[in-house]
C-alpha cells in the first residue's frame, strides 16, 4: 500500500496526488520531484502534469482512454507504479537558480512603507532581508507564469489588501500573506507590492514561455532606478 | 478574403478545443464552453470539430464576409438575419459574396457558435487559437471583437449562390441539449465534504449576474463544511465546484484559473457543460448526484451522436 501520497479523483478525468496539507519547502520538493518522474515516462494520454504546493494533479485524455472500461484502475496502477517505485529523493538534479533584479519602493514598490509598518522594520530592512532569502518556486498559478514563492521571512508575513488593486504593473513584487511573487502581466491583484523586475516572466516567443519553473530557486537583488546594484 | 466586424456585440470571442497541456505554467484551458454544439457547428460545414470558431455571449455581433462561405449557427437560440431573411439554427447555410450575417439577442440560452468552412486564419499559441481573455493570448490579439476587426478566412469551400441556401436538414441537438428542459447537472463528489450535502442537491441554485467564462457565480443556500480546512492552493479544473468562506459556490468553467485555494465540493461531468454554458444570469440550476461510471457513460454517448453526425453529414456530401 502507498504511503507517502494518497490518490483521489479530481473530476472524471484528473486525479489528486497528496503529499500533504501545508506549505512547506520539503513537501512541495517531493511534488516537483514526483511530477519530473511522470514527466520523464509520460504516455501520449497524459495530457497534464500539474504541481502545487502540496499536491500534484495529473489530467487524462478521455478520447484516448475512455473505450477501454477500466481505464481509472490502469491509470491509478500507472501512477502508483512510477510515482512510488522512482521517488528515491536522491535522484534529483540541483535546483536552477535564477537571480533577479528589483527596483524597491517608490513608484515600484507603492506599498513597501506599509509593509515595512506592518513588520515594525524600516524600508531599508524589508529589503534586506527580502534579498537575503532563497526562495522555492512552490509552483506556478493563478496567471501565465506567476510564481508562487515559499521562503518569505517570518517578519514580512503580510496580509493582502482588502480590495485588490485593480492595476499591478507587470513585474510588480508582492507579499501576499507567507507567500512572495511576481505578476507576470498588468492586471487587477491584492498583494502587496515592494518592487518591481525587469525580468520577463512568461513570453510565448520563448520555450518554455516561462523564465521559472516550479522547483526552482529565486533569489532578489536590490537595484537602483538605472538597474545598478545597490550596495 | 475575409469577415469583418461591423458590431461586435456582447462577447464574441475566437475559441476551439481549447489549450492543453500548459496549466503547470498557469496557462489554462479556455476553448469554447458548449463543446457540443460547437462541434456540430463544426461538422455541419465539414471541418473538424474542434476547428476555430466564433463563439457568441447572450447579444452577437454584425459581420460581413467578403467572398462566398459556407456557414452553421448552433447552441443558444440567437436571431440571426441575412437580409431579411431569417437564418436558422443547427443547419448548413451558404451565403453569397458580400453577405452581411446580422445578429441579435439569444433568446434562450448563453452561447452560441459560428463555424465557417475552412474556418479561421489565427496562428495558435501554445497549440490552440483559442482566446484567453485573462492572459491576453490569441485568437484576435487575446481579446473579444471589436468593431472594425477584419479576421481572414483561411481556404474553404466558396459556394456557387446569389442569396442564402439553407440545408433542408438539420441536426437536433436534443437530448444531448435541450435548452426548454430545466438544467440538471450532475455531479461527482469533491474532496471536501458539506457538513449536509442534501442542501446541495435540493436547492435551486440561481446563476449571478457575475458568472463568466472563467465560472457560474450560484447563491439559492447557504452551504457549510463538515470539517472546515485551511485554504492552501490545490490544482482545480473546469468543472470543479469550489465553495468560498461566503457559502456561495462557484462552479469553474473552461476559463478557470490553474490553481484555487476554495475547498472543493464536487466536480460538474463533462457531458453537461454544454447545458452549463447555456445557463443566463438569473436562470436557476439543480445539481444532481452521479457516479464516475454515469460520467464516463454519458461522455462516451455524446461523443458517439457527435461522430454519428460526421459520418452521416461526410455520407450526405458524397451523395
Amino acid at each position: 500500500m502507498n504511503t507517502r501520497f494518497a490518490l483521489e479523483p479530481l473530476g472524471e478525468d484528473a486525479f489528486l496526488l497528496r503529499f500533504g496539507s501545508r506549505i512547506d519547502a520539503a513537501t512541495n520538493a517531493r511534488v516537483h520531484e514526483c511530477a519530473g518522474v511522470l514527466e520523464q515516462h509520460r504516455p501520449s494520454w497524459l495530457i497534464e502534469i500539474v504541481p502545487a504546493f502540496a499536491t500534484l494533479a495529473v489530467q487524462v485524455d478521455l478520447s484516448q482512454l475512455a473505450h477501454d472500461e477500466t481505464w481509472r484502475e490502469r491509470v491509478q496502477a500507472w501512477l502508483l507504479a512510477h510515482a512510488e517505485g522512482e521517488l528515491s529523493g536522491a535522484t534529483s538534479a540541483p535546483a536552477t537558480v535564477h537571480t533577479l533584479p528589483v527596483r524597491y519602493g517608490g513608484e515600484f514598490g507603492p506599498d513597501l512603507d506599509a509593509v515595512a509598518r506592518h513588520a515594525g522594520l524600516g524600508p531599508e530592512e524589508v529589503i534586506r532581508r527580502h534579498c537575503a532569502a532563497r526562495y522555492q518556486v512552490g509552483m506556478l498559478g493563478f496567471a501565465a507564469g506567476f510564481p508562487y514563492l515559499i521562503g518569505l521571512h517570518e517578519s514580512l508575513i503580510t496580509p493582502r489588501h482588502a480590495t485588490p488593486r485593480t492595476e499591478v504593473m507587470a513585474g510588480s513584487v508582492g507579499i501576499g500573506g507567507e507567500q512572495t511573487g511576481i505578476y507576470p502581466r498588468t492586471g487587477p491583484g491584492g498583494w502587496q507590492i515592494i518592487g518591481r523586475t525587469d525580468a520577463r516572466l512568461f513570453d510565448v516567443q520563448r520555450e518554455p514561455p516561462a523564465l521559472l519553473a516550479a522547483g526552482d530557486v529565486v533569489v532578489f537583488r536590490a537595484v537602483d532606478e538605472y538597474g545598478k546594484p545597490l550596495a | 478574403m475575409n469577415m469583418e466586424v461591423l458590431e461586435p456585440g456582447l462577447l464574441t470571442t475566437v475559441q476551439d478545443c481549447g489549450r492543453h497541456g500548459y496549466r503547470h505554467l498557469g496557462v489554462g484551458q479556455s476553448g469554447v464552453l458548449d463543446s457540443f454544439s460547437a462541434a456540430v457547428a463544426n461538422i455541419l460545414v465539414g471541418n473538424s470539430p474542434g476547428s476555430p470558431l466564433l463563439e457568441m455571449t447572450l447579444r452577437g455581433p454584425v459581420v460581413r464576409f467578403s467572398v462566398p462561405v459556407r456557414i452553421a449557427i448552433c447552441g443558444a437560440g440567437i436571431d440571426a438575419h441575412c437580409g431579411d431573411l431569417v437564418l436558422p439554427l443547427w443547419r448548413r447555410i451558404d451565403l453569397a459574396a458580400d453577405s452581411t450575417l446580422r445578429f441579435g439577442a439569444c433568446r434562450s440560452g448563453a452561447r452560441a457558435y459560428l463555424a465557417v468552412n475552412g474556418g479561421f486564419e489565427i496562428n495558435p499559441l501554445l497549440g490552440s487559437a483559442s482566446t484567453d481573455l485573462r492572459a491576453g493570448f490569441p485568437g484576435l490579439a487575446g481579446r473579444q471583437l471589436l468593431a472594425g476587426d477584419r479576421i481572414r478566412l483561411a481556404d474553404g469551400i466558396r459556394p456557387d449562390c446569389a442569396e442564402p441556401r439553407i440545408a433542408r436538414s438539420w441536426a437536433n441537438p436534443s437530448p444531448e441539449l435541450d435548452l426548454k428542459q430545466p438544467a440538471l447537472v450532475r455531479l461527482l463528489p469533491g474532496s471536501d465534504q458539506l457538513a449536509d450535502g442534501d442542501v446541495l442537491h435540493a436547492a435551486a441554485w440561481t446563476i449571478g449576474s457575475a458568472s463568466n467564462r472563467q465560472g457560474l457565480r450560484l447563491s439559492g443556500a447557504s452551504l457549510r463544511l463538515r470539517k472546515p480546512r485551511e485554504a492552501i492552493s490545490e490544482p482545480v479544473m473546469p468543472g470543479t465546484l469550489q465553495l468560498p468562506a461566503d457559502g456561495n459556490p462557484i462552479l469553474l468553467l473552461a476559463d478557470a484559473q490553474t490553481h484555487g485555494g476554495y475547498p472543493r465540493i464536487g466536480h460538474a461531468i463533462r457531458a453537461d457543460w454544454p447545458r452549463l454554458a447555456q445557463l443566463r444570469p438569473g436562470e436557476r440550476v439543480y445539481f444532481v448526484p452521479c457516479t464516475l461510471e454515469q460520467a464516463a457513460s454519458l461522455w462516451r454517448s455524446q461523443q458517439q451522436g457527435l461522430a454519428r453526425l460526421a459520418i452521416a453529414v461526410s455520407q450526405a456530401d458524397q451523395a
